[in-house]
């Protein structure tokens, strides 16, 4: 008997203890913070802007360095102010470059052509895909290891990533999505409470599964026949726009929804 | 036992918890709803009888453009074009195929059946959702075969009140003057009609002048100003017996009258050397009581749904402008306050808001603004309007609107117009003859 009640009481200790251990607010590991990544804003222009390679870079600076000191000996100034050498050349070609390039200068009458097959030849170098393949290959020895290091934190954010909700842009794109599809009755009484709640269900591509109010005790009650009228717009706006603008990735994070449609803003305008 | 507490941890084991994501949808858009209005199907051997009865072809589509019509006017409603539509009368009033319906866009649909029983009506209808594949709403009316145009309207409130949540306005009556002649020597009818200009009345022969018919809330009886041997008094008309008579013993002219919200007094104005003050008359008792009582034109009073408030337009500070009492004629405030001048004040079925005209650098407006004056909204700007009058739902407003006559004194005119409250949906109300001074009555069929 008392044996029994031992095990009995040991086991319930047990089963309490794991329930607790499994609370998502104790699952979090609060010391092993992930480390600080620092965010660059990048502004994005027409054309791409491909980074040179840190060795591609310390070429180039070499070589306008050279040019500098080759044209300020040879060449009159104002030529060379024109002229903008920063094609990444191969490392056995610089040197040839740079003499055509102060052989050119050299004749005055050629002067607009020479500009001219400058900035074509500037065009070759910096758009030239053997040239940019190099440097990458050569780049991604560097990067490489900083992507294994990102790699790792990425992943360790995912985890705590389940329990976020979406990102700003993520939950924007969504909402404008439904502002276009929800024709909000005009009939409404707006001093009443014009909040309906449904609970969605997705499919990966954002296509409903089901769609449940949340509040629907409130569409038979007496008084509450706006509720009803209010709840059916709600429904007809989730149903026009399928498939919703969801994110792409994390379909665990978002696989249920709860959309909150207020109409009283828009009906006290 | 053992295995029963090791199956009781297994189900315990660390489950992933995820917090429900929630977005909060705050705005949506005014679009007009694509509606697709069927025409109402009709058994050949019921198309045979109404043509013979009613001398028309096909009563389930003239059913259906009534209805379509009425919505159209919202401004709420986009009815598409029958065109478009892929499945027949009659079968889509069996069952509807949604996936056609909702290839052309619509929101909802409405299907029917007409058919004649025992020389009678009856008209089924159904509302459909198309989005969520189910059944709105299904009615049956049965009438006498010339109330045809009312079952189009009645359909047309149950439809609007289903979509939008708030009663209709479209089987209503509205009464106004009608106007013949030349502006210098004017006719003037008392004529009701239905709220989409047909089944055109005249109430009065046009013997003498008539203004201001104010409908009751029970429809049956109207009051309205009439010039009777050249003295003017309000004067009360029942529209089922056809009799009238005049309101009270006032020793002087009586005018803008209006009937309280239970109907059972008329509230108006009396002007006695040169003063005019507001007076209420019991319809039972003839009991009259006086409300205000000083030295400034007051006058249009309007009571508020609840009948504890009135307001009206005096110029008791100078200039014209829009007060508010309490029913007994105590604690007159003044709610107007922008430039120019207010009159003619209607507050709302709604009691939410107060409909105005005002004079301002020599054009009219019609606005709408809060019992206490705050949120003065200007609806619609001409030359001359006046005399604004709410739909019994209290979201569109009906008033008259009169055009300037050339250097021949040629090219006048006056006509109906409504505007809702958006101030974006204003149409012309056709009307046979020229026409002003509407005012609208309540439901019919509530």
């Amino acid at each position: 008997m008392n044996r029994n009640i031992t095990i009995s009481f040991g086991l319930h200790i047990l089963l309490v203890i794991i329930t607790a251990m499994s609370l998502p607010f104790l699952a979090k590991k609060p010391i092993d913070l992930p480390p600080i990544v620092s965010v660059e804003l990048i502004q994005i222009t027409d054309k791409t802007n491909i980074p040179f390679a840190p060795k591609a870079k310390k070429i180039i600076e070499k070589v306008k360095e050279k040019e500098k000191k080759l044209v300020s000996e040879q060449a009159p100034p104002k030529k060379i102010k024109k002229i903008k050498p920063d094609a990444i050349p191969l490392p056995d070609e610089k040197l040839e470059k740079v003499k055509e390039i102060k052989k050119e200068k050299q004749n005055p009458e050629k002067v607009e052509t020479e500009v001219k097959q400058v900035s074509e030849f500037e065009k070759k170098e910096l758009f030239d895909t053997s040239n940019i393949a190099a440097l990458i290959d050569k780049s991604k020895v560097d990067s490489a290891e900083t992507t294994k290091k990102l790699d790792k934190i990425t992943q360790d954010q995912d985890k705590n990533a389940d329990f976020r909700g979406l990102s700003l842009s993520e939950e924007d794109a969504l909402k404008a999505q439904i502002f276009g599809c929800w024709s909000i009755p005009l009939g409404l009484p707006f001093n009443e409470n014009l909040l309906v709640r449904i609970k969605l269900q997705l499919k990966p591509d954002g296509s409903i599964i089901k769609s449940e109010i949340l509040d629907h005790a409130r569409m038979n009650k007496p008084g509450q026949g706006f509720y009803k009228v209010l709840a059916e717009s709600a429904l007809r706006a989730i149903k026009l726009c399928q498939p919703l603008r969801v994110p792409t990735k994390g379909y665990e994070r978002w696989k249920e929804l709860q959309l909150n449609f207020d109409a009283r803003e828009m009906l006290e305008g | 036992m053992l295995f029963r507490y090791i199956f009781i941890i297994l189900v315990l084991l660390p489950i992933k918890v995820f917090a429900l994501i929630e977005v909060d949808i705050t705005r949506g858009n005014l679009n007009p709803l694509p509606v697709a209005i069927s025409p109402l199907s009709i058994d050949e051997n019921s198309k045979e009888g109404f043509k013979k009865i009613l001398k028309v072809s096909n009563l389930g589509i003239e059913i259906s453009t009534v209805v379509e019509n009425n919505l159209r006017q919202t401004g709420l409603f986009n009815p598409l074009n029958k065109d478009a539509f892929l499945q027949k009368p009659e079968i889509a009033n069996l069952k509807p195929r949604f996936e056609d319906w909702n290839l052309i866009k619509a929101q909802a649909l409405i299907t029917g059946k007409v058919t004649l029983v025992d020389d009678k009506l009856r008209v089924e209808f159904r509302l459909w959702d198309i989005l969520a594949g189910k059944e709105m709403m299904a009615l049956a009316f049965t009438t006498v075969p010339n109330n045809w145009r009312r079952v189009g309207h009645i359909i047309t409130d149950k439809v609007y009140q289903r979509l939008t949540g708030e009663k209709g306005y479209f089987d209503t009556r509205i009464i106004y003057v009608a106007e013949e002649g030349p502006k210098t020597k004017r006719i003037k009818k008392l004529a009701i009609m239905d709220q989409d200009g047909f089944n055109n009345k005249f109430l009065t022969f046009g013997n003498e002048l008539v203004l201001t018919p104010r409908f009751s809330p029970t429809n049956q009886m109207v009051t309205y100003l009439s010039y009777f041997r050249n003295l003017p008094r309000v004067y009360l008309l029942d529209i089922e017996t056809g009799t009238q008579e005049v309101v009270g013993d006032f020793p002087g002219m009586t005018f803008a009258p209006r009937f309280s919200p239970d109907g059972k007094k008329i509230i108006m104005s009396f002007a006695k050397d040169g003063n005019s003050d507001i007076y209420t008359m019991d319809l039972e008792n003839r009991i009259v009581e006086r409300i205000t009582n000083h030295p400034s034109i007051d006058t249009s009073p309007s009571f508020s749904p609840d009948g504890k408030y009135i307001t009206f337009n005096s110029d008791r500070s100078k200039y014209q402008q829009i007060y508010v009492m309490k029913s007994n004629g105590k604690d007159v405030k003044r709610i107007s306050f922008g430039n120019g001048l207010y009159g003619t004040p209607v507050w709302s079925p709604r009691g939410d808001l107060i409909a105005f005209t005002k004079l301002h650098k020599g054009k009219f407006y019609i606005g709408v603004m809060r019992p206490d004056g705050t949120g003065e909204r200007l609806l619609t700007e001409n030359f001359y309007q006046e005399a604004p009058s709410w739909s019994p739902n209290g979201r569109v407003l009906i008033f008259y609107r009169e055009t300037k006559t050339n250097s021949k004194g040629e090219g006048f005119s006056a006509k109906l117009w409504s505007i809702d409250l958006t101030g974006y949906n204003e149409k012309l109300v056709e009307t046979i003859t020229d026409a002003s001074d509407p005012s609208w009555s309540s439901l019919l069929s509530d």
